[in-house]
């Protein structure tokens, strides 16, 4: 087995596709630098990523599956599995093999995964749109902190931007240590130092003087709109798994 | 501001207004042009859901608890003796862009007891609505709630700054709404539909012509039915829904299962269970209609007048009209695949879209996320025959006995009450 490891980009990645043709590797594996990698029983090779090489994989599976369907692929990357480029190059040499967009032939094992990871970043990226809650900062930012299971942010920033254009705000991904901050004009990727990524406290932010209350009045609006006699915890937890409580001002 | 006042307020209003259930935020085309606060321009979001599971969407307040009606069914009529509240226009307003601007809702849903009369009650909420779109630029979702009796020019105005406006039916039939409202009447609740439905259909014919036209109720409107208040059977509620649908173009019917709160020998008694399954039932029937390409009487009529509650109603048609059974699911069409018990539109599109590019068999079905404890009864697929001979009830009951049904606690729970 040969792994060709890249460097967690997109370009990186598809730089990784073309050197399975070129090289005309059959039993091989794409892994990102971060992954673990039996190294018993292979050899490794380390990607350098490649923009002319990738324009040139990325052309060719527009041509086979659209635009669209190669962002899908692309897209399937934010879901940070450990495997995932095994399934994305099966569908890729499907494609390219039957020369015909195969991304709705689900009832190829390949495929049919791709979607339904494609399903679960839809729902996370929903779930992220409907999350967030901001605070007011003395200074005018409202800014919010989430956990993901993927790293939805690029898939979610268009919707704050195109929603809060007159706000100054801040998403910030604790797990993954990095954040979108927009400014009136665009949104920008930012970066917190390591060390001061805990807790809002230790990032220094004021509240306004506001916040609190409307809090308070979001708590007690959530309460009274629930009906006692219709309580349904399953349904409940169904829509808000417990691990999106921690952010939700709401279930605190 | 007063905080203290404005939450006492707003619970009062909020526990007032919770009884109507529609909580849709989507099929707006309100996108945000230039720099201002929101944009309707997408799907709809639930923001949080409450611990009886319902969807927190939209802001969903009265303006006021104060009502002249005496409506038996609603909290707020004015013979019940409770808290009583108004809010001003401008805390609304505050209230919507605060809990908007937080991302805590998708928007505002008001609606209003009615003082002094319709229109002065439908001014109010008018302007609410108006403050927020003209002052404030907001694009957010704005469902109003129209006041039957109110001006057809109010009702204009509301449509102009309104995504959505609704009126509700309030009970499926006539004659319970004469025994629990007797202050409203079946023909004034039909105008204000009719007005905005022709609203509706000018401003879509003016907006071929002229594109900058303004935009007039873009996401439809829609209405509410209390059931199980009355003795009303599916098909008296079917009956309703289908004319609503039909002749207003609704998009939406919702159906709210009697909250016993008031004591009256002319409704249920309290601690009667809320009929949570039979709601559930006619919005899976709804469904049937709106997606599934069902005709309402194929699912209810004068021989089943209602429907059965411990099956859907899907696998309940599907029982009574074995004869279109199998289905291969290679070769049949959209519609009959539609018809298969455990296969809902997706999957159904899946399966379309699959077996273009291969024969499909049993497996990859379970993969695709198809009931099959169902659905296993019903098709022909690679590699399988549905050999179930079953006559219906056999089939029923052996379908009950494998699955499990998720509303089987509450169920029990019903039964109990016959």
């Amino acid at each position: 087995m040969t792994y060709l490891v890249y460097d967690t980009s997109f370009e990186g990645f598809l730089t990784a596709v073309f050197e399975v043709y070129e090289l005309k590797l059959e039993r091989v594996a794409i892994r990102k630098n971060n992954v673990e990698i039996p190294q018993l029983f292979g050899e490794t090779i380390p990607v350098i990523t490649n923009k002319d090489k990738a324009k040139r994989v990325a052309d060719k599976i527009i041509a086979i599956l659209g635009k669209q369907g190669f962002q899908s692929l692309l897209k399937s990357l934010l879901s940070e599995m450990d495997t995932i480029e095994d399934s994305i190059l099966d569908v890729i040499r499907y494609a390219i093999k039957t020369n015909e967009n195969v991304l709705n032939d689900f009832g190829h094992p390949a495929v049919l995964e791709i979607q339904q990871i494609l399903k679960k970043l839809s729902r996370e990226r929903h779930r992220m749109n409907a999350f967030v809650r901001f605070k007011l900062a003395n200074d005018g930012l409202y800014y919010a902190f989430i956990e993901p299971d993927f790293d939805v942010l690029p898939l979610i920033s268009n919707h704050f931007k195109s929603r809060y254009a007159d706000q100054k705000w801040l998403i910030y991904d604790l797990k993954r240590n990095k954040g979108i901050f927009y400014n009136l004009q665009k949104v920008e990727m930012v970066q917190l130092e390591d060390s001061i990524k805990e807790s809002e406290k230790r990032l220094n932010i004021n509240l306004d003087t506001s916040e609190i209350e409307f809090q308070k009045l979001w708590k007690s609006y959530f309460k009274s709109t629930n009906i006692l006699s219709r309580k349904n915890m399953k349904l409940h937890l169904q829509h808000v798994p417990k691990r999106y409580w921690k952010y939700l001002i709401e279930k605190k | 501001m007063n905080w203290d006042r404005i939450k006492e307020k707003l619970s009062i209003l909020a526990d007032a207004a919770k009884y109507d259930v529609s909580c849709s935020s989507s099929g707006s085309k309100r996108a945000n042009k230039g720099k201002n606060l929101g944009d309707s321009s997408g799907v709809g979001i639930c923001h949080s859901y409450t611990e009886d599971g319902r969807c927190v969407s939209l802001l969903k307040i009265l303006l006021t608890n104060y009502c002249i009606y005496d409506c038996l069914y609603c909290v707020s009529r004015k013979s019940n003796d409770i808290k009583r509240a108004a809010f001003k226009v401008d805390e609304v307003v505050d209230l919507t862009l605060n809990f908007y601007r937080r991302n805590y809702i998708e928007g505002l849903f008001l609606s209003s007891g009615i003082f002094k009369n319709p229109d002065f009650t439908m001014e109010r909420l008018v302007l609410v609505a108006k403050k927020l779109r003209l002052e404030h630029k907001f694009n957010g979702y704005i469902h109003l709630k129209t006041i039957p009796g109110a001006s057809d020019e109010l009702m204009h105005e509301a449509g102009l700054y309104a995504d959505r406006l609704s009126v509700n039916i309030e009970l499926p039939t006539k004659s319970g709404l004469k025994l629990l409202a007797p202050d409203k009447d079946h023909k004034t609740m039909l105008a204000p539909m009719s007005t905005i439905q022709q609203g509706i259909q000018i401003y879509k014919e003016e907006k071929k012509l002229i594109k900058s036209s303004p935009k007039f109720t873009p996401a439809g409107q829609s209405s509410q039915m209390i059931i199980g208040a009355t003795n009303e059977s599916d098909l008296d509620i079917v009956k309703t829904s289908t004319f609503l649908y039909k002749k207003y173009y609704l998009k939406r019917v919702y159906y709210s299962g009697y909250v016993p709160v008031l004591s009256d020998n002319k409704l249920p008694a309290l601690h009667t269970p809320v009929p949570m399954v039979r709601e559930s039932r006619l919005y899976q029937t709804d469904w049937l209609f709106r997606f599934y390409q069902f005709k309402p009487q194929e699912i209810v009529n004068e021989l089943y007048p209602n429907l059965d509650l411990e099956i859907d109603p899907k696998l309940s048609w599907a029982l009574r009209n074995m004869d279109h059974f199998p289905v291969d699911i290679n070769t049949a069409d959209y519609h009959m695949i539609l018809r298969i018990p455990g296969i809902g539109v997706r999957s159904a599109q899946k399966i379309i879209a699959a077996r273009k590019h291969a024969y499909l068999n049993f497996d990859q079905l379970k993969k695709f996320g198809i009931a099959l404890n169902r659905a296993k009864y019903f098709i022909i697929c690679k590699n399988y025959y549905s050999t179930h001979d079953f006559d219906q009830n056999r089939l029923r009951n052996e379908i009950l006995r494998f699955g499990h049904s998720k509303y089987k606690k509450n169920f029990s729970n019903q039964l109990s009450l016959f």
